[in-house]
């Protein structure tokens, strides 16, 4: 596994080429007017091939527009971003929609869609139904296929006829990652994808981020609040300040309490996981 | 994970086995267990609905104030078939009453509720909103006021064979529908709440000025305009029937044709982005598509509420809310339900006739009260 810290990336068409290549991407919201403020700015980095990413940083630095420039759902203001040696301004919405899958955090069901239905959308990239059809045509068996290897990988099959909107929180979050493994992307990205679970879930879905790296040498890039998270399941953790890439490299490289000084403003304590040796963060007796 | 050198993911579900030919359709266990909506269940449930339908629309025609009979029908089907040929002047009353009363009438109910139920359907996926309906939200109001603005001008119902009306009514009602998404929207959300009062609002508004045209018209014609306000189906001529069933089919089959961006386009519209729908786009093809069907049917039958809110609900209760299913039941339902209340209305306190859009929000009222007290949760 790749894990230094290099910005270096060259977009071309080799199969040594990063899944994700990011160069000089700078973004802010808005239109028109003048001196706003950038939320994300002149950031350069790559992901290499079936690796784990985490990004991390403090509230508002930029986490969650970073991933969505990833995505494609935004669009940036400068630089480039490549996507498995295309250059992502090339390829069309459907076109990424095959090579990169996302989940993201707006997931109330408000309809009664069964598990398995909600699961099969994540087929509409690859829908081969015609317009004779009347928009009626039923899904196909590679739909059904890939749908039910999905949902084997996330454990969801035996929710399979349950309507979505009657779901648990981490049910919820296992049947929206089926949902973009149908996809059969080759990078998936996940915004906090954690957040609101109990432990217990936490745990599941860690464990399901590990297994489909091994299992589908899918690349993935999470935004994570959780440190500790990103110490553990990310090969790398990128982390943003106000925007800027202030640090990228392996756990062992950022998971430092002078780096955490400098991102988050603040001390922590830093020791070693007992079984892993990764860093592990806990917060000090109280704020110095 | 046992036995970790197992390639666990080619074998772990094996359900390709050999069958990966794209294009073909599929049956697995799920399309038994019901988790997912199959060619042979869609193919089902719309033969017996569309059998049902014609079930329907033969009875309610039967229904009024002279009871027809099958004899009465077969009699006027063949002075149809063969005019002249009719020996009883019996078969000839038959006919007239059928064919130039009953018929139209019936058949306009059914494009018009088929119409108010895909509108509805449309218009809950792309707000993601299960209360979301022409009426409530103000659609119609706008497509009356556009329709009535029209009327008031003394603008001719119809220009080379095109109807014009349904042509105001959709300006009016696109005009309504930005409004009502600009009031309600907030930060990229259309919260339930701030949708339904945005759309009470409006209501107020439209209504008003609706009520002002129709008070300044000569007393003769405001009188029908308010008949027709209150959501009311008239026996249209063959030639109007025509007209609307012009808008109504193009639209209706439009609508179809997103069932399956409907379905994606329910999981949020950054979800839908990324899986390769341009939202802009579509949204705004959509809503325009809504705005014309309103206006097509609000222009001949005025504002009938709260169809395109309790059928689409009902439906999705019966039968899931695939689209591709969905849309196509929820016009068949709703065209059968407007029937058979407008055959209410104008059979139950007969010789007199009540709007049947009395009858409507009788019905359909009371359903979206419990929905909005009782159901909250399924609706955020």
């Amino acid at each position: 596994m790749q894990t230094q810290s290099s910005l270096e990336c060259k977009p071309g068409q080799s199969s040594a080429d990063p899944a994700i290549a990011v160069k000089d991407v700078s973004f802010r919201y808005g239109t028109g007017q003048a001196g706003r403020p950038w939320t994300i700015e002149r950031v350069s980095f790559y992901v290499a091939a079936g690796e784990v990413l985490g990004i991390v940083g403090p509230n508002g630095s930029g986490k969650s527009s970073l991933l969505k420039l990833l995505a494609g759902l935004l669009r940036p203001e400068s630089g480039r971003i490549g996507l498995m040696g295309h250059a992502s301004t090339d390829l069309s919405p459907i076109a990424v929609a095959k090579i990169l899958a996302v989940v993201l955090q707006e997931q109330a069901q408000i309809f009664p869609f069964t598990v398995a239905e909600t699961v099969l959308m994540g087929r509409f990239p690859h829908r081969q139904a015609g317009w004779w059809s009347l928009g009626g045509g039923a899904d196909t068996a590679r739909d059904l296929a890939s749908a039910q290897r999905a949902m084997a990988e996330t454990d969801v099959v035996s929710l399979a006829d349950r309507p979505v909107s009657e779901l648990s929180g981490g049910e919820l979050q296992r049947v929206m990652i089926a949902r973009a493994l149908a996809q059969e992307p080759a990078i998936l990205l996940l915004d906090e994808p954690t957040a609101f679970l109990d432990i217990n879930h936490q745990l599941d879905i860690c464990g399901l981020i590990s297994r489909l790296r091994d299992e589908r040498q899918l690349t993935v890039v999470l935004v994570s609040h959780d440190l500790n998270l990103a110490s553990q399941y990310c090969d790398r953790v990128l982390m943003l300040k106000a925007g800027r890439l202030s640090h990228i490299g392996s756990p062992a490289e950022t998971i430092r309490p002078d780096v955490l000084q400098t991102v988050y403003g603040c001390n922590v304590v830093v020791d070693a996981h007992p079984q892993t040796g990764k860093p592990r963060v806990t917060m000090p007796m109280s704020r110095p | 994970m046992p036995n970790g050198h197992v390639a666990p993911i080619a074998s772990a579900t094996g359900a390709m086995d050999g069958r990966d030919s794209v294009g073909q359709p599929a049956e697995n266990e799920w399309s038994r267990s019901g988790a997912i909506l199959t060619r042979r269940r869609r193919f089902l449930v719309l033969s017996g609905l569309l059998a049902a339908s014609v079930v329907v629309t033969v009875l309610c025609s039967s229904f009024g104030a002279a009871a027809l009979t099958g004899s009465d029908w077969l009699a006027a089907l063949r002075e149809l078939a063969t005019p002249g040929h009719g020996d009883s002047a019996a078969a000839g009353t038959a006919g007239v009453i059928l064919f130039q009363l009953r018929v139209p009438r019936v058949l306009m109910g059914f494009l018009v509720g088929g119409v108010l139920a895909a509108v509805g359907v449309t218009l809950q996926a792309l707000l993601r909103n299960a209360l979301a309906d022409p009426y409530v939200l103000g659609v119609s109001s706008g497509a009356a006021l556009g329709a009535a603005v029209a009327m008031l001008l003394g603008i001719g119902a119809t220009s080379m064979l095109v109807p014009i009306l349904p042509l105001w009514g959709f300006a009016g009602g696109l005009i309504a529908l930005v409004l009502i998404y600009r009031m309600a929207q907030s930060h990229g959300r259309l919260p339930i709440h701030s949708l339904l009062l945005a759309g009470v609002i409006l209501n107020a508004i439209l209504t008003a000025v609706i009520m002002f045209i129709t008070s300044i018209m000569e007393p003769a014609r405001s009188a029908g305009l308010m008949a027709w306000l209150m959501g009311s189906l008239t026996a249209p001529g063959w030639t109007g029937l025509m007209g609307t069933a012009l808008y109504v089919i193009v639209g209706i089959t439009f609508l179809l044709y997103h069932a399956p961006v409907l379905n994606v386009l329910t999981q949020g519209e950054e979800t839908a982005r990324s899986l390769g729908i341009d939202t802009e786009r579509t949204k705004k093809r959509l809503y325009a598509l809504t705005a014309l069907l309103t206006g097509a049917v609000v222009s001949v039958s005025g504002m009938i509420g709260f169809v395109g809110m309790v059928i689409p609900h009902a439906v999705r209760m019966a039968i899931g809310s695939d689209h591709r299913l969905l849309m196509p039941a929820s016009v068949l339902v709703g065209g059968m339900f407007l029937v058979v209340s407008d055959t209410v209305a104008r059979t139950a306190f007969a010789p007199a006739e009540i709007p049947v859009g009395v009858v409507t929000a009788l019905a359909g009222g009371p359903f979206f009260l419990y929905l909005l007290l009782w159901r909250k949760d399924r609706m955020v």
